[in-house]
């Protein structure tokens, strides 16, 4: 080190520029509950099983998501179709019991992209905490989305 | 009369005793602050607007905190130590002339509790005896951390206040006088500022002032990384309140003592040009005065966001080898400047 | 007058205080406390430099020192041996060699009143500097020749020796 160098000063000086510099610049924290920060366009949130047009779930139970998922976080029992049931299925064979395990889910996306019939989808914001591990077992009851019926939007749009 | 000098001057100690201790508290949130606008975030601002109220938010937790006296500490000892921490800060700020006299109607106030022949040298002792607390505290802890944070404050502030006293004697040569009332009134507009004479010296002065208040990045004695907090690791509630706010206090005693003696104290540039009344002169003057501590206080904050803390081979070093020869050096360049300008000017 | 008792009766009860003290810590404390009011004695005198000095010097400096090595060094226990009979009997020869010594100069001493102090303001800075420069200036130089030499000497010995290293 040079003599200017072991003076330290200027050393101390150029530091004291660089912190003054980011005192005036414009800050990165978002005020959480007024601001929220968005989401990136592939965000991966929670689950969410879909359904048609005309309001019908669109799993077939057919196991592929299970099967890929890496965690092994998907569980289904599978049922078939009765008389009468043909407005709450699309397909004759369907998702009975349909549980995804939150803490062994790891979010890959896996699931989204083995689905043949677009029915799961990971467009949900975070989980939320919980107080027991048993509840962060989803059902049906917190996948499925809600029902709505579709002409009925397309008329008051139109 | 003699009654009405001791309102006088109760009420000045008074007024000081509450904008020190007002300064000290919003230190606390400033300092922050400071420190999240450094750090491109906002700091504390849900208390209140701004995080204004956040202080009193913080006061109001330190007092209902649990008191912990360590079963294995000096019982009277412990609670001694914040007690002279706090009660050396709050003297020290006695003899700092805050402005000129104020005339209303007859009678003439003037702002300064006491005037005292060796006012510098009274700062001075108070600060040297500020470091007993730390030590008292430290040592009654009755743990290992708390003792070597003290034994380290002890030899630091011993070591520092060499060089500040050696850079003081230097500013000493030129005012030729320890009154501070009268060095602030030499110090007239803004051409007699003593940085002009002096900037080696109030350098000098700012690093030891930087040490005796033991402030980042010579808080060697209450350092986390390896003092896990010092010689406060065993205080709790208000008593640990107290020594954080001796160091706010001591913080704003040495801005207010460089402002003081080296940017003028209450004088600023063309008071006497303006055209304007002794009052009013006066007025500014206390204005112009605590916006100074104020900047002196935001630069300890800014250094302290910005240098990283010394090793303490480096703390002596920096204090034993370098800055006493510079104070020394100091003293014989004012001394040699001197005799030149009496002789040939 | 009754503030000199007091402060003297507090600068003797402190000072007896520091002797009897078990622990050396509190001993130490006591004796910062006697300095202070040996600070309090000299700004009654209005001998205000001489305060401050004292008050910087001895508490500040000096008594940190002390406070500072007792701390590192731990002597909270009694480790500290028995003196020897030996050692006792020279510790009596030396206290009362002082107090000869004190007698003596006592002796000597002219009882003066109040009034015969010539000069009030002789302990302000501006008039001791002034006489410390010019009447005493020899016994000053001297005194700081005292300083220099026990500097040095300490310095010595806690230099390693190059032989040893």
């Amino acid at each position: 080190m040079n003599f200017w160098e072991r003076m330290y000063l200027p050393a101390i000086v150029r530091g004291l520029g660089i912190t003054i510099k980011y005192f005036f610049q414009p800050k990165a924290t978002y005020k959480y509950p007024e601001v929220q920060r968005p989401y990136s366009k592939n965000f991966r949130g929670q689950h969410s099983l879909k359904r048609d047009e005309e309001g019908r779930e669109r799993c077939t139970a057919c196991g592929l998501c299970a099967l890929s998922c890496p965690a092994e976080a998907i569980t289904m029992i599978s049922a078939e179709r009765q008389k009468g049931e043909e407005n709450l299925y699309r397909e004759e064979k369907y998702a009975a019991v349909y549980e995804i395990n939150m803490l062994r889910c790891i979010f890959c996306g896996l699931c989204e992209e083995a689905c043949p019939k677009e029915a799961i989808f990971l467009d949900g914001s975070h989980v939320p905490p919980e107080q027991l591990r048993k509840d962060f077992i989803y059902g049906k009851d917190k996948l499925v989305e809600p029902r709505f019926d579709y002409k009925k939007e397309q008329k008051t749009i139109a | 009369m003699e009654s009405a000098l001791l309102l006088e001057k109760t009420i000045l100690v008074v007024v000081v005793f509450a904008i020190t201790l007002f300064i000290a508290m919003y230190s606390t949130l400033v300092e922050r602050k400071v420190a999240g606008f450094m750090q491109a975030r906002f700091g504390p601002d849900r208390a209140g607007p701004f995080g204004l109220l956040q202080p009193l938010a913080d006061g109001g937790k330190f007092f209902f905190k649990e008191e912990i006296i360590p079963a294995g500490a000096h019982k009277a000892l412990f609670i001694a130590g914040p007690t002279i921490a706090m009660f050396t800060a709050c003297i020290s700020s006695a003899v700092i002339p805050w402005g000129q006299e104020l005339t209303i109607g007859e009678k003439v106030f003037t702002l300064q509790v006491a005037d005292i022949n060796v006012g510098v040298l009274y700062i001075f002792g108070v600060v040297a005896l500020g470091v007993y607390g730390i030590m008292i505290g430290g040592w009654a802890s009755n743990n290992k951390y708390a003792l070597m944070g003290a034994v380290r404050a002890a030899s630091q502030s011993i070591s520092y206040e060499i060089g500040m006293g050696l850079s003081l004697i230097a500013l000493l040569m030129i005012t030729g006088t320890l009154s501070l009332k009268e060095i602030v009134a030499q110090q007239e507009g803004f051409v007699n500022w003593n940085i002009w004479v002096q900037p080696l010296g109030f350098l000098i002065f700012l690093v030891c002032a930087f040490a005796e208040c033991n402030r980042v990045p010579f808080d060697l004695a209450e350092c986390e990384t390896e003092l896990i907090g010092g010689y406060n690791v065993e205080y709790s509630s208000m008593k640990l309140a107290f020594y954080m706010f001796a160091e706010y206090i001591n913080m704003f005693v040495s801005s207010s003592l460089m402002a003081a003696l080296y940017f003028g104290g209450y004088n600023f540039p063309f008071m006497y040009d303006l055209g304007l009344s002794q009052n009013w002169i006066t007025i500014i003057g206390v204005l112009v005065f605590f916006a100074k501590i104020l900047a002196f206080i935001f630069f300890f904050m800014w250094i302290r966001w910005t240098v990283p803390r010394f090793r303490y081979d480096q703390l002596m070093r920096l204090g034993w080898k370098i800055l006493i020869p510079l104070a020394v050096a100091n003293i014989v360049l004012t001394g040699i400047a001197t005799i030149v300008k009496d002789t040939y000017f | 007058m009754s503030v000199f008792y007091f402060v003297a009766f507090l600068s003797i009860f402190f000072a007896l205080m520091t002797i009897f003290a078990k622990s050396p810590v509190h001993s130490v404390l006591y004796l910062v406390i006697t300095f202070f009011t040996f600070t309090v004695h000299y700004i009654l005198l209005n001998a205000q430099f001489l305060a401050i000095v004292n008050f910087i010097v001895y508490m500040g400096a000096i008594m940190v020192l002390f406070l500072f090595v007792l701390m590192l060094l731990n002597l909270n226990k009694d480790t500290e041996p028995l003196k020897s009979n030996l050692v006792k009997v020279m510790g009596v020869i030396a206290g009362l060699c002082l107090l000869v010594t004190l007698a003596g100069s006592f002796r000597v001493l002219e009882v003066t009143g109040p009034d015969a102090v010539g000069n009030t303001e002789i302990g302000l800075v501006g008039n001791l500097g002034k006489v410390l420069f010019s009447e005493f200036l020899l016994p000053f130089e001297i005194s700081s020749i005292l300083l220099l030499t026990a500097m040095v000497g300490a310095v010595l010995l806690a230099k390693n020796d190059p032989k040893n290293a």
